[in-house]
């Protein structure tokens, strides 16, 4: 592996549990422990998954008028916020296309943001350029790492160590003394299950991860399936699904932005690309994202390329994820295809090794999501 | 026994067929297969001929022709139930079985112990 990957504070620990061992986004991360990415699934699904993902940027921000501030740079209500809320957001830019996602929690006096890894540098420098200048601090933290407990058995499982973690609801977010540790619990993830997300001090990560493996339910889950969760469960990988080039609308993430930021709305606009991202819901964008549903059992990956017709001769779209949905039990993709084309029940075509093969464009999620709201 | 540098496995029957596989080895590699796609009985391969497509949780991957011959048999077990491939590569889940035209041209691969040094282990 190469010396200049970071580590997690957990790193010893994958290699204990005999993880294999990758390069993603400046991390050496676990792809797969020894039960492997079909298994890793399905037992999540049934009963819980254990994963770090501390290699995701968590940022505190505090300050005079923190969430209207925050508001400059995502198009989200952030002031509307409760405290002991999270919300799923987006960073646009100029054109309205999409330079990250995160998730903004309000902790009373503070905000939490969690960022992607591959993004948080620029998104830390977005943060400090916006909000320093209003006195706000943005305060990127080296000293936490960040667990994900997933599916149905994770409450039971989390709430043996805190018994106050079951009267938490879907995007609520609390503060839980784990492992003797002060933790930062959110009942959330990225899965589609139900499950929390802990952020942990480092001294205290190893620990909290033992002692939740040491519960029969839970299996340590590395980053393969991890992308297979999400996918089946609709959900957007950044830099595949989303990008610099797809607008929230035509990303199918237009529920994320709240009516009081839209057109009318009382803070409507004022964050980057306003006017071309606002404009999308009353005049819809060329294309748009959809489920797609290859016929048979050969998977149809990110970059395959999409056909109105068996026969036509110029693509229509293409494929952002795509591979195996191991509760589906079967190949499950998500890509971009023009809005009139993205009906549900439409039959496109996606070429693989120079074959078209039948792909239907389906609701999202492929599986029935598990939150508990 | 014989290997090949593209982690296939061969085995000559009595009959003068032989038996294609993917070693243990490639197996572990690829992590969980979930598609198999099998030539059709009758087609005639030459050596490195595309023959098999192979695709993992990870990706795809390709099974070469190890020798010329014709496919008389194919595996649908694998087709139907792709999962066997990691279970059990080197004994039930077997791809094809071709008929050669020169038996002498299995001598050029790996035996078992080359096959291991070759993999590294």
């Amino acid at each position: 592996m190469a010396d200049d990957l970071k580590t997690t504070v957990l790193n010893d620990l994958h290699l204990s549990l005999g993880a294999r061992m990758v390069p993603f986004a400046g991390y050496e991360m676990p792809v797969q422990y020894p039960m492997g990415v079909l298994k890793e699934h399905l037992h999540t699904r049934a009963a819980a998954g254990l994963f770090d993902v501390s290699h995701m940027g968590q940022v505190i921000l505090r300050g005079p008028d923190v969430a209207k501030a925050l508001e400059s740079l995502v198009p989200v209500d952030v002031a509307g916020l409760a405290e002991g809320r999270q919300r799923y957001a987006l960073f646009t830019n100029e054109a309205g296309g999409i330079e990250d996602d995160l998730m903004i929690a309000n902790r009373g006096d503070h905000l939490f943001v969690v960022v992607n890894a591959a993004c948080k540098d620029a998104d830390v420098a977005r943060l400090r350029a916006a909000l320093e200048p209003r006195g706000i601090t943005v305060k990127l933290l080296e000293n936490r790492a960040l667990l994900a407990l997933q599916g149905p058995a994770a409450e039971d499982v989390l709430a043996e160590h805190h018994p106050d973690v079951r009267d938490m609801r879907f995007m609520d977010v609390a503060t839980v003394p784990l492992a003797g540790a002060e933790c930062w619990v959110s009942r959330s993830g990225y899965t589609g299950e139900d499950g929390f997300e802990i952020s942990v001090p480092n001294a205290a990560a190893v620990d909290l991860a033992k002692a939740l493996l040491a519960d029969d339910a839970v299996a340590p889950i590395g980053l393969g399936a991890r992308d297979s969760l999400r996918l089946e469960a609709g959900l957007c990988l950044y830099g595949h699904d989303i990008d610099t080039d797809t607008t929230p609308v035509s990303a199918g993430l237009g529920w994320a932005i709240q009516k009081v930021r839209r057109l009318d709305g009382a803070r409507e606009g004022g964050f980057p690309g306003a006017a071309q991202v606002l404009r999308e819901f009353a005049d819809p964008p060329a294309m748009r994202r959809v489920g797609l549903r290859p016929e048979g059992r050969a998977p149809m990956r990110e970059g395959v390329a999409l056909f109105e017709t068996e026969d036509a001769a110029g693509a229509i779209g293409h494929v952002t994820s795509g591979g195996f949905g191991a509760n589906v039990n079967g190949p499950v993709a998500m890509g971009y295809v023009p809005t009139p084309m993205a009906e549900t029940g439409r039959t496109l075509w996606g070429e693989v090794r120079g074959k078209r093969l039948a792909v239907t464009v389906t609701d999202l999620p492929f599986v029935p999501a598990g939150f508990k709201r | 026994m014989k290997y090949t540098e593209e982690h296939e496995w061969l085995e000559m029957g009595d009959d003068g067929i032989v038996t294609v596989g993917i070693s243990a080895h490639a197996a572990e590699q690829l992590g969980d297969v979930v598609f198999v796609e099998l030539p059709e009985v009758g087609t005639e391969v030459t050596k490195d001929d595309e023959v098999v497509v192979i695709e993992s949780v990870k990706a795809a991957s390709d099974i070469l022709a190890p020798l010329d011959g014709e496919i008389v048999e194919v595996n649908e077990a694998i087709v139907d139930e792709p999962s066997k491939v990691n279970d059990d590569p080197e004994g039930e889940a077997w791809f094809f079985r071709m008929q050669i035209e020169d038996a002498a041209a299995l001598e050029e691969y790996m035996d078992e112990a080359a096959y291991k040094t070759f993999i590294g282990s």
